[in-house]
């Protein structure tokens, strides 16, 4: 998907509506090309209505914290000024009410999963989950452990697995940015 | 940096505190350094309250507790008690033995930190606490089953958590490991394990690599009988008696203080 010069929104004509087989404004809509030539010139940029939600969705993803050991520290200083994470719109959010997404950042044990489980019932739809971490992945280190559970996707859906013992910031930022391509690709609108 | 304090005076304290505990201590160790009093068991609440309270030692903070699990053992737990005195700046390990049916005092009345410590060696090692007043688990989950840090549990424990999504809740289910758990073995030469390097020192002996193994020991210990003749040498020795004791395949390990006396 292409940008627009302003880096901001998905000029009309290159409206890739992904979820829809095979349609193209340009071809199936005369009107709506005529009227996206008209406004062009007068400071307005026309979009498919879904391409704007989509974007919007990406540049504001409040994140939940879920900080449960290591890994959290890193998700601390991706979110700090070197790093800022501020730049993608993202921020820390305390409360899952609020927040589109969610970090694991660490070691889930079984008795953090309900608690894990019932904060991302708490969160509203569309949200996301970002695994960090190998713990959070699949275990990790802890993988034979008593009381680990073996990947947080046994509690919750998994939208980006971020591998690393503890990643990085930079590669936690890559696994957002890669978030943000995923929501960009298959936005959907239903609730 | 570490506090050192003078064997000779450890065992000077140790001694005072037999003759002062009254029979509730019933002997002392010293070791690396450090002082260790055995206590008598149903009696640890006196001998914390006299090395509280008497002038002479006041151990009056209760840094730790924790328990040890020896299963060859007729009482197979230890729980082990850190005491620290700022006023003597000294550091005092009080020791006791227990099974699993036996209690221990609670010693929550002389130590209140006491409380958390027992409740966590309750719920590692199944040591009960004889007048605690909560002793309920601490760290493992709700409803858990068993004593994690004791030698017989199994590491991997007995039940799983995953989300029904049929349910709508975090189901419990007996383990099932799609990988068994892998003991490595470190003589294997697939494992990468190391061989005897002559004049290097050697980690492992590789099944068929003996031949290698002595050289290295004739080799070594060579160098080790020249550097005892060369003062300016001496540090070598120390290193190459260390590297014998860290491999564990020395047949008569020495365990000779510095400066070093190198086995011939």
């Amino acid at each position: 998907m292409s940008h627009s010069p302003s880096g901001l929104l998905v000029p009309a004509s290159a409206a890739s509506r992904s979820t829809v087989q095979g349609y193209d404004p340009q071809l199936h809509d005369a009107g709506f090309d005529a009227l996206a030539g008209q406004l062009a010139d007068q400071g307005f940029v026309t979009a498919a209505l879904d391409d704007v939600i989509t974007w919007a969705r990406t540049g504001s993803l409040m994140w939940m914290t879920f900080g449960l050991a290591c890994c959290a520290i890193e998700m601390m200083q991706a979110s700090m000024p070197r790093y800022d994470m501020e730049r993608f719109g993202m921020a820390p959010r305390a409360s899952p009410r609020q927040s589109d997404m969610m970090i694991v950042a660490g070691t889930l044990t079984n008795k953090m999963a309900p608690a894990l489980r019932k904060v991302y019932d708490q969160m509203p739809n569309p949200r996301y989950v970002v695994s960090m971490g190998s713990c959070a992945n699949g275990g990790g280190y802890y993988h034979y452990s008593y009381s680990v559970v073996r990947g947080c996707d046994r509690i919750v859906p998994v939208d980006v697995y971020v591998p690393g013992c503890p990643p990085t910031a930079e590669a936690l930022i890559y696994g957002l940015l890669q978030l943000q391509k995923k929501i960009r690709r298959t936005g959907t609108i239903d609730r | 940096m570490t506090l050192v304090v003078a064997n000779d005076e450890l065992k000077a304290m140790g001694e005072a505190i037999i003759a002062d505990a009254m029979g509730s201590a019933v002997g002392f160790r010293v070791e690396y350094g450090e002082l260790s009093i055995v206590a008598q068991p149903n009696r640890i609440v006196e001998l914390l309250t006299i090395l509280r309270d008497n002038a002479a030692y006041r151990f009056i903070q209760l840094t730790m507790i924790s328990g040890a699990d020896y299963p060859d053992r007729a009482r197979r737990f230890d729980v082990v008690y850190q005491l620290l005195s700022f006023a003597k700046n000294r550091r005092l390990r009080v020791k006791l033995q227990t099974d699993e049916d036996t209690p221990v005092p609670s010693v929550v009345s002389v130590h209140p930190a006491a409380d958390w410590y027992e409740r966590e060696a309750f719920d590692m090692y199944g040591i009960f606490f004889e007048g605690h007043p909560d002793l309920r688990r601490i760290l493992t989950d709700y409803g858990f089953h068993g004593h994690p840090l004791r030698k017989d549990f199994p590491m991997t424990g007995y039940v799983e958590v995953r989300w029904d999504e049929a349910l709508k809740r975090v189901v419990y289910e007996p383990v099932k490991l799609p990988q068994e758990f892998r003991a490595f073995d470190f003589l294997s030469p697939w494992e990468g394990a190391r061989a005897a390097l002559p004049g290097q020192g050697y980690e492992y002996v590789l099944p068929g690599d003996e031949k290698a193994f002595d050289k290295a020991e004739q080799a070594m210990s060579a160098r080790a009988a020249a550097s005892l003749t060369e003062p300016q040498t001496s540090m070598s020795a120390v290193t190459l008696t260390s590297v014998d004791q860290k491999s564990g395949t020395d047949p008569a390990p020495s365990h000779a203080p510095p400066p070093p006396a190198k086995k011939g």
